[in-house]
């Protein structure tokens, strides 16, 4: 099978870690090799926050080389500029259009404009969806699915059958939120924000 | 059935499986959640020990009373850990040792990187190095297995990518719910079996355990020769690579046709092995993250070309290697040429143009709500006073307009401050930030506990600058207490802040002999830091709540004129572990704010700059009242979270 690669980003607490966990479990329903490493330690307090998921016959490095990802899932979107140079040059961005400040002393260097972030996006992806994911879960009635809206959003881009990850979705999360994280996942695969 | 797990988490499912009834361990990345994971299962014994030292010893004790033993570790942890680690090499144990050091190569969260494969050579100890989470699981029960038949300890070496990725393990689902396997240290009351010639390291026994442990290295010479750890995988014989650890799945990836020897057992070297595999192939070359571990050992070989083997002129001896790199040194020095790389692996060498838009970095940062805040800002005051520290940046903490401000700490003497030009020696643990900008308040920070001992040299040393030593309560029970001893019968003047959160934050929230409970949640006693200071002969012990920045500047005040020894046990839970949560939040009234960016010198994540005045994020904010107090113009009020406008 083709050997895919996904960089996903965000802020910690963003629930980047669920999201590539389940991730994982969409690879292995597919039948791939799976493997994935996240950045610990000094980035729990408030920083930027990696994963690197890779799936093929056989993986060998959890970490996806620079330039070489397919896929980058950004949970806010400065993140999503961040970790660019990991995506390949014909890549795939999906981010959610959230923006979390950064430190006010760092205000030397301002918090790009939306208009700033696009560009830099679309100068290295051959795919940019910038989804207002947070808005869309609210609508759904619950803020934390935003996650699953963003995997729903990255679907459309990776060919594996839906029902993988409808099955790695309700695996991960508790059973009376299965149905509301389905609906997460097909709002996100439908949206063409 | 096959699982997604953890390098950590399968040593610990590994360490369970196989039987191990005890495990010790301090929390360190990244090798904290070995522990915290085995602690969970059923019917063993784990303990987040005071230090590394003391883990190992327990250890010690417990595999003497044949129980399978597992002892964690980072790095550095082995450092402290090393006076048992050599004796153990010499008395060997009842039951499997293994120890396990996760070293950490560019230290993503240390204050070194070092190699700690030398340990084991140093040590005359057996050495496993997985590359993937199902390694992990096996060879940490190959590696009781070792230990008992050999009568070692064994030391079990990850780094942070075997530590801290996840990969597929193969899981037996009856296995599990059957329970552990292995040695039965359960099924009969376990016996000392006295043998004081094998565990009274007395110089006279100690020179027979000399020569037992060279004979035990000539037969695992053998064992190495024979392991399946050790395997050859043929290739393309004109490149032949040795390599183990993190660094084979990385060689795998980047040249697919090579010809391999992969050392999952790298100490005892496998001589024959690898000559073997050496006569075979036309170029040798050693692939291997930090020291030339392998490659001066393969040099020192008898039939060994030196000319046939590269090694660390292709790779770098600093820092974590990655796929790309890897590929990258060795196209640049004509191991291969680019076209026998896989083209993706090359991709990051192609010239990429700097972005149009600078991007606004996220450093690590105290968090909102943090109880070390209050105190780093004080001491960024005495230490700096009016003036800005060296290489900072302009756009802060000018009070020049403070004059006649209402705030408790703004009233305190500003002189005052100036004059004791505070040194701070610091520690290891979350409250490092407080070295970072913009606090800037902290001059030292070397090894865990290192804060004391340097405060006393410090003054010994003859700086007339008074002398503040400031280290977590995690960290003073790990080794600040001896260090504290020292500050009594040396007759030191020093003043010791131990920054009390009540858990070990920085790896994660993990106990300590200060919390109150154990590692797997059940009550413990505790042992009380102000008894403990008292005890040891500090008369000067006060306890100050964290967020009352006025009572911790009057108190250290008081204490740095002392020539008496102070202890300040300066007192907040952790925001992070103990979340409370508050109807009130900081609120700045804009017409009071005049950007005089004082606040922001705390460096608190929930303030950020809006429309040319500070602002807070009440989503963040956790009520601390900080920022309140040192607002030099009152502009911070406190109000009801439900009082705000939408």
């Amino acid at each position: 099978m083709k050997p895919l690669n996904f960089i996903l980003t965000g802020v910690g607490g963003q629930g980047i870690l669920l999201s590539s966990d389940i991730l994982c479990l969409v690879g292995m329903a597919a039948g791939y090799d799976v493997k994935k490493t996240d950045v610990h330690g000094m980035a729990q307090r408030g920083g930027s926050v990696i994963s690197h998921v890779r799936l093929a016959d056989q993986v060998f490095s959890p970490m996806v080389p620079v330039g070489a990802a397919d896929y980058l899932l950004s949970f806010e979107k400065l993140e999503a500029c961040r970790w660019l140079h990991y995506l390949r040059l014909d890549g795939v961005v999906v981010t959610s259009d959230e923006a979390i400040p950064t430190l006010a002393l760092a205000g030397k260097t301002p918090y790009p404009t939306d208009d700033a972030i696009a560009g830099l996006l679309a100068a290295r992806a051959a795919h940019v969806r910038i989804l207002p994911a947070g808005a869309l879960a609210t609508e759904l009635g619950n803020p934390r699915v935003a996650n699953v809206i963003l995997l729903g959003a990255l679907s459309r881009f990776v060919e594996i059958p839906v029902a993988a990850w409808l099955n790695a979705i309700a695996e991960r999360v508790p059973p009376k939120f299965r149905e509301l994280n389905r609906r997460a996942f097909e709002l996100g695969r439908q949206s063409d924000a | 059935m096959k699982r997604m797990l953890l390098g950590n988490d399968a040593i610990a499912l590994g360490a369970y499986m196989a039987g191990v009834t005890v495990a010790t361990g301090y929390p360190g990345t990244p090798s904290t959640e070995i522990l915290e994971r085995f602690a969970q299962y059923p019917g063993v014994y784990a303990e987040w020990s005071p230090n590394e030292k003391v883990a190992l010893e327990v250890g010690m004790g417990a595999a003497m009373a044949g129980a399978r033993t597992m002892v964690t570790m980072k790095h550095v942890g082995l450092n402290v850990a090393a006076d048992p680690f050599f004796a153990v090499a010499y008395t060997g144990t009842e039951a499997g040792l293994v120890i396990i050091s996760a070293d950490d190569p560019g230290m993503h969260s240390s204050q070194g990187e070092q190699d700690n494969r030398n340990y084991a050579k140093f040590a005359k100890t057996p050495l496993l190095e997985p590359s993937d989470s199902q390694e992990c699981a096996d060879m940490m029960r190959l590696g009781l297995e070792i230990s008992e038949q050999f009568d070692t300890p064994v030391l079990l070496r990850t780094t942070t990518r075997a530590s801290h990725a996840q990969s597929l393990v193969e899981v037996a689902a009856e296995q599990i719910q059957r329970g552990p396997v292995g040695r039965p240290a359960t099924a009969e009351l376990p016996a000392f079996k006295r043998d004081p010639a094998k565990y009274v390291m007395l110089p006279s026994n100690a020179r027979q355990r000399r020569l037992v442990m060279e004979e035990r290295l000539a037969k695992l010479q053998e064992y190495v020769e024979t392991t399946p750890l050790n395997f050859i995988r043929w290739g393309d014989r004109r490149l032949g690579i040795v390599t183990g650890s993190i660094a084979y799945v990385y060689a795998r990836e980047v040249f697919p046709n090579a010809s391999f020897l992969k050392l999952g057992m790298a100490y005892p070297l496998p001589r024959k092995l690898i000559l073997e595999f050496a006569r075979q192939v036309e170029a040798l070359l050693i692939c291997e993250e930090l020291d030339p571990f392998l490659e001066e050992q393969i040099r020192a070989l008898p039939g060994i070309a030196a000319e046939r083997v590269r090694g660390k002129d292709v790779f770098p001896a600093i820092g974590e290697f990655t796929p790309e790199l890897v590929a990258r040194c060795a196209v640049e020095h004509g191991i291969v040429p680019a076209e026998a790389i896989p083209a993706y692996l090359l991709a990051e060498m192609e010239s990429q143009p700097a972005p149009a838009t600078a991007i606004p970095q996220r450093p690590p940062l105290l968090c909102p709500g943090c109880g070390h805040r209050g105190t780093f800002y004080v001491l960024r005051q005495l230490m700096f006073g009016e003036q800005e520290p060296e290489g900072r940046g302009q756009g802060t903490g000018d009070r020049s307009q403070g004059t006649g401000a209402r705030s408790p700490y703004a009233r305190t003497n500003l002189a005052r401050r100036r004059q004791y030009n505070l040194v701070v020696t610091g520690d290891i643990g979350c409250y490092t930030l407080g070295a970072l900008q913009p606090l800037y308040a902290m001059d030292t920070c070397a090894c865990m506990g290192a804060s004391i001992g340097q405060a006393i040299g410090l003054e010994k040393g003859g700086i007339k600058n008074k002398i503040v030593a400031v280290i977590g309560d995690s960290t003073f029970f790990h080794s600040g207490i001896t260090g504290l001893v020292d500050v009594i019968t040396a007759g030191a003047a020093t003043t010791v802040i131990i920054l009390d959160n009540f858990t070990t934050a920085m790896t994660g929230g993990n106990v300590n002999p200060g919390t109150g409970k154990t590692v797997d949640g059940k009550p413990a006693r505790r042992v009380e830091l102000e008894t403990l200071c008292r005890g040891l002969g500090i008369e000067d012990v006060v306890v100050i709540p964290g967020f009352d920045t006025a009572a911790i500047e009057r108190e250290l005040f008081r204490a740095v004129q002392s020539d008496e020894p102070s202890v300040l046990i300066v007192r907040e839970p952790c925001a992070l572990e103990f979340k409370s949560s508050s109807s009130q939040t900081s609120w700045v009234e804009p017409e009071k704010c005049v950007s005089c960016w004082a606040c922001l010198v705390t460096a608190c994540p929930a303030l950020i700059r809006k429309d040319g005045k500070v602002a807070v994020l009440p989503d963040r904010c956790t009520d601390c009242q900080v920022c309140n107090q040192i607002c030099p113009h009152d502009a911070i009020l406190r109000v009801e979270r439900d009082a705000l406008p939408r």
